[in-house]
């Protein structure tokens, strides 16, 4: 008997801890950041952490309408840079991207941005094509077309993606395959490389996670 | 019982000769399979998917039996130098370009082109790669 009743303390002991263990997870924010002494309301010093963030853009879109950070502004929003004539790892990449999509196409709060970087032959009446093909020519998924040099800034110095013109690869320009995810505070959350199947899955888990940050 | 005996191994070792000799084209498939499924996942799988789907319209699906079996004398020059017109498959039109694969030696076409006709619901069986390569230097 005292076996028995010893045996349900010791149950109800470990679900208590491990009940009381559960934390609300959240995902990491990346990028630099520093800190600042600010004044709250009350006129009392903070001590503040600034994160980085993503600057305003604008860009032209598929339909050669001039889309500007306010379209995501308020949203979570994931992110990408390709171009249309690649061969290697873009047709992946939204391939995988396109279950993302189609998991959360009917939030409102999730939207998706890719960039091109061929800045030659991407125009907006190709990325227009590319869309209607990938069967993605929505207000949802943005393509994106700007110049060389406000793309692969924003790129390399905020979205801290590597990109960039290369004669000795096969398609002209070399990349990275990352999905970056970016929260409704313009900060970057994830991460996430576009052509392997277990991060994509990751990418999908971790969009509710940010989106409940966001409800309280 | 002796001569019985001798008889029979003489027998079981002809049909042996004959099983195995038969079985020759059937090794052959297995090698060019499972090398063609390395080149395909390095060369063909970003636009043509893990299990030949395809993408959207950008890229055609590789399921369309009809279409490989009409063009089974130009398969190895379209993975070689690529398609630039269009093409119906599965009764879509793709138009875009599909770029050229010079860097493979006939070898690999043969045995790419012979795991695609024979995976995603394809069987069109083996070629060898001494007919892919005549057929190569007979591209238009």
């Amino acid at each position: 008997m005292n076996k028995i009743i010893f045996s349900i303390a010791i149950f109800m002991l470990s679900t208590a801890i491990l009940s009381s263990c559960q934390q609300e997870k959240k995902l990491p924010i990346y990028g630099e950041r520093h800190t600042e002494t600010v004044r709250d309301a009350a006129g009392i010093e903070k001590i503040d952490t600034v994160y980085q963030t993503i600057p305003n853009w604008a860009f032209l879109n598929q339909d050669s309408v001039l889309t500007t950070n306010k379209l995501t502004d308020g949203k979570i929003y994931v992110t990408d840079f390709f171009f249309t004539s690649c061969t290697t790892i873009c047709p992946t990449m939204h391939r995988n991207l396109m279950t993302v999509y189609n998991e959360f196409k009917s939030n409102p709060d999730v939207m998706f941005v890719s960039h091109t970087i061929d800045f030659k032959y991407d125009k907006p009446s190709v990325l227009k094509k590319y869309a209607q093909k990938l069967g993605v020519d929505v207000n949802k998924w943005q393509f994106l077309y700007g110049s060389k040099d406000s793309v692969y800034t924003l790129a390399e110095k905020n979205y801290l993606v590597a990109v960039g013109e290369d004669s000795a690869a096969k398609d002209g320009y070399i990349h990275q395959g990352y999905l970056v995810l970016v929260d409704k505070d313009r900060r970057i959350r994830g991460a996430y490389d576009g052509t392997k199947e277990d991060q994509v899955a990751q990418l999908k888990k971790d969009i509710p996670v940010l989106l409940a940050e966001y409800k309280k | 019982m002796r001569k019985y005996i001798i008889n029979s191994i003489f027998f079981c070792s002809i049909v042996a000769i004959i099983v195995s000799c038969q079985n020759q084209e059937t090794i052959d498939l297995q090698n060019y399979m499972s090398n063609g499924k390395d080149i395909y996942k390095a060369k063909c799988q970003n636009c043509h998917g893990e299990n030949g789907e395809g993408l959207g319209q950008l890229a055609p699906p590789l399921t369309d039996s009809v279409f490989l079996k009409n063009n089974k004398d130009n398969l190895a020059c379209m993975i070689k130098n690529g398609i630039s017109e269009k093409i119906v498959i599965h009764g879509k039109e793709y138009n875009e370009k599909m770029p050229g694969f010079p860097e493979l030696a006939d070898i690999d076409v043969a045995q790419v082109m012979v795991y695609v006709t024979n995976s995603f619901g394809n069987n069109q069986g083996f070629v060898p790669y001494s007919k892919v390569s005549t057929q190569l230097q007979n591209c238009k």
